[in-house]
């Protein structure tokens, strides 16, 4: 049983918590705080950036500009289509990562996880002329192949810690049912997998989504999706903080609402396991 | 009736066919700043001339644009078809084959009006690589209030003992009112575009004729020493970090005597808008060291061809529209003289309605005294006012321009700084096999 803790422990806990949670998000509040500000407003010293007048013209003057639609549909298919492509992958070798293990698996494992870590800029030329000669450059189909790539290795790790946690006697009990490989796959397998599968896409669809290097080099105009709609507000020469801030308020408000829903899942599928 | 139907759709979709082989796309890569902004607002003017050519736009943040057209132009992937690039990319870019060049422009483009200044800097062996969108130098702005408060008259070309005793008398710290207000964060082309200006006025070089760095000379100890002494007695706090953006806020807050700066911040501190002092503002020419060389640097944001577009006349007939005389004139007409890209044209200069323009002489008139063929006092084997235009620039004017603003942080001293950059330069330049 879990130890009562006493209201003064339980009040210090709450006001860290607060703490943390206030000075993680505070960067995304002075963001959308400094998009209902005008240019001349949003430098100024903080306390007057508060006091200010507050306005929606950023706004409108970013909608005149840009088509934050077009670039919010890429963003959607670029997204959500990596992520399903690495999902079909990653089941099935998840599965046999986990379940029917080999002597190299570790390995294998490791070995995946360290493509990870070259720098992204070390092949961008080759990948660039590939995509040159194969006419993939600024298209949404090279966007979606190249990132179901780059996140394909957290995928199948974080599958494979999921399906770890599913105890192989009940996959067992499926076959001596009569169960063939697809049926335990598809109706035993998957079914108590939901909260790690849920959470491993919309984890994937967060790091997609966000993903500035390979959408801004890949893409010019036909396939550039919302990182490429906020690169389009920094300005050498002139101010620009409001209209980048409206820019990226709207670049990042999907993601959050679609965070703030599923958070349940999200917390739960992160945790997985954790507690039997 | 089907049979009309039948034929009438067919009809149709032949019409699409030849409408669709007829327009052409290009795509344009640019800049965020206001000029380019304003030309995308105006493009009703370039699809009503030629109908048959379509105009996409990625605009994108200058280093990541950069990055994003060297990648496209070294492997000649295509991606665009009109590149927006500066004077340090041209002649670099050129020189590699990279760009398609602009001699055979029509008659009435007129490219002999193009300001010598700007067009000295986009030309290599006798071929336009580039034509400017809009050319600028850097000058002195003042606040015309705090000079006569302190009894001082600022000349139409200081030397830097006259701005360092004007900004001795302007600076009252206890109101947050600095006499000067200098670029310090770090970058080839945040503060050494600054400091390389300058340096130039006080006779320094980046090398000599044998590509030797020449930061161990006095002439660049002098600059490095002056400019601290500015910034740490009559600079605001924090300067370090201040590029141009930052400088332009301080101004407009009115908290700068004088700003040394690009030329293009005039229009942005005597607008009203967005400035609490633009009713109180001067400008002269970049200080002096008597030497025959100001200050001031030399800039143009460029619109060139790669050669790896395959629609090339289309990509010409829009640089030519953005860069003619047209596209001025339709921008006095619908946004007001104030707002037409400056610094290209001579005829520009002449005409009586740009004259009017508060700071139109005094651009002219630092953009002629720059030359980047000639930008300092002794000779130099390279092209460029505050940049050395080389590839490997980027690279060790950054790297130099940390040290330097490490110096006026105060975490390494001047001296320091200068060996450091000396050493570095030496460096690269050997690996890169400009010395043994």
């Amino acid at each position: 049983m879990a130890r009562a803790a006493s209201p003064r422990r339980r009040a210090v806990t709450t006001v860290i918590a607060w703490a943390v949670g206030l000075a993680i998000f505070f960067p995304i509040l002075w963001i959308v705080i400094l998009s209902f500000k005008s240019e001349g407003d949003a430098i100024r010293p903080p306390l007057q950036v508060l006091t200010s007048a507050w306005t929606t013209h950023t706004y409108a003057e970013v909608q005149e500009r840009s088509d934050y639609f077009r670039h919010f549909m890429n963003s959607v298919i670029i997204s959500f289509g990596s992520t399903l492509a690495a999902l079909a992958i990653a089941i099935p070798a998840a599965w046999s990562m986990a379940f029917v293990p080999g002597r190299r698996t570790k390995d294998l494992l490791m070995w995946m996880l360290s493509t990870k870590m070259l720098p992204a800029v070390g092949v961008l030329v080759p990948i660039y002329l590939i995509f040159r000669d194969t006419g993939l450059l600024d298209t949404r189909t090279g966007l979606v192949i190249v990132l179901t790539m780059i996140n394909l290795p957290i995928v199948v790790w974080m599958l494979y810690t999921y399906f770890k946690e599913i105890p192989s006697e009940i996959l067992e009990a499926a076959r001596m049912d009569g169960a063939g490989l697809r049926d335990e796959l598809l109706y035993v397998l998957t079914p108590m997998a939901v909260p790690g599968i849920a959470s491993t896409l919309l984890l994937n669809v967060i790091l997609a989504w966000n993903e500035a290097f390979w959408t801004l080099n890949l893409t010019a105009s036909k396939a550039a999706p919302l990182t490429a709609f906020i690169a389009s507000y920094s300005s050498p020469e002139g101010l620009f903080y409001a209209k980048l801030s409206a820019a990226s308020t709207l670049a990042i408000a999907p993601i959050l609402i679609l965070g703030w829903f599923s958070q349940k899942q999200l917390v739960r599928g992160l945790t997985f396991g954790a507690v039997k | 009736m089907t049979m009309t139907i039948r034929a009438l759709l067919g009809a149709c979709a032949v019409g699409a066919l030849a409408t669709a082989a007829t327009a052409e796309t290009i795509t344009v890569a640019t800049v965020n700043n206001g000029d380019m902004i304003r030309m995308q607002g105006l493009m009703a003017d370039f699809e009503e001339k030629h109908p048959d050519i379509d105009v996409e736009w990625v605009t994108l943040e200058e280093n990541v644009l950069r990055q994003r057209v060297t990648t496209d132009i070294a492997t000649k992937g295509g991606q665009y078809d009109v590149l927006t690039i500066g004077t340090y990319e041209v002649p670099i870019w050129g020189k590699q084959g990279w760009l398609v060049s602009l001699n055979d422009l029509p008659a009435e483009y007129d490219a002999d009006d193009i300001l010598p200044a700007i067009r000295n800097g986009l030309t290599i062996d006798g071929e336009l690589y580039a034509a400017p969108f809009y050319g600028e130098s850097s000058m002195v702005m003042y606040r015309t209030d705090l000079m006569e408060q302190a009894g001082l008259t600022m000349p139409e070309a200081p030397t830097w003992d006259f701005i360092k005793e004007a900004a001795a008398a302007m600076t009252d710290k206890q109101n947050e009112v600095y006499g000067i207000c200098l670029r310090g964060k770090a970058g080839w082309g945040e503060n050494m575009a600054f400091l390389t200006a300058m340096a130039n006025s006080y006779g320094a070089r980046w090398f000599d004729m044998d590509w030797q760095p020449q930061f161990d000379g006095e002439a660049w100890k002098a600059t490095l020493t002056d400019y601290l002494d500015l910034m740490n007695n009559y600079g605001p706090p924090g300067a370090a970090n201040n590029g141009f953006n930052e400088n332009l806020a301080l101004f407009q807050q009115g908290k700068c005597g004088m700003w040394i700066d690009a030329t293009v911040a005039a229009s942005f501190v005597t607008n009203a808008a967005e400035s609490t002092v633009a009713d109180k503002v001067g400008f002269a020419l970049a200080p002096d060291k008597g030497l025959g060389k100001r200050g001031n640097w030399l800039w143009a944001w460029n619109l060139a061809i790669p050669a790896g577009s395959q629609k090339v006349d289309a990509a010409k007939a829009f640089v030519a529209w953005a860069t003619s005389k047209d596209y001025l004139a339709l921008v006095a007409e619908e946004e007001g003289w104030a707002n037409v890209p400056p610094g290209t044209r001579t005829s520009l200069y002449e005409n009586p309605e740009y004259q009017k323009v508060p700071f139109a002489n005094m651009t002219l008139e630092s953009i002629n005294a720059a030359d980047p063929t000639a930008p300092t006092v002794d000779e130099v084997p390279y092209v460029g006012v505050q940049f050395v235009a080389i590839p490997e620039f980027q690279g060790i004017g950054t790297a130099v321009g940390q040290q330097f603003s490490a110096a006026l942080a105060g975490t390494v001293s001047a001296e320091q700084a200068l060996q450091s950059a000396q050493q570095l330069t030496e460096r690269e330049m050997k690996k890169a096999g400009y010395i043994k």
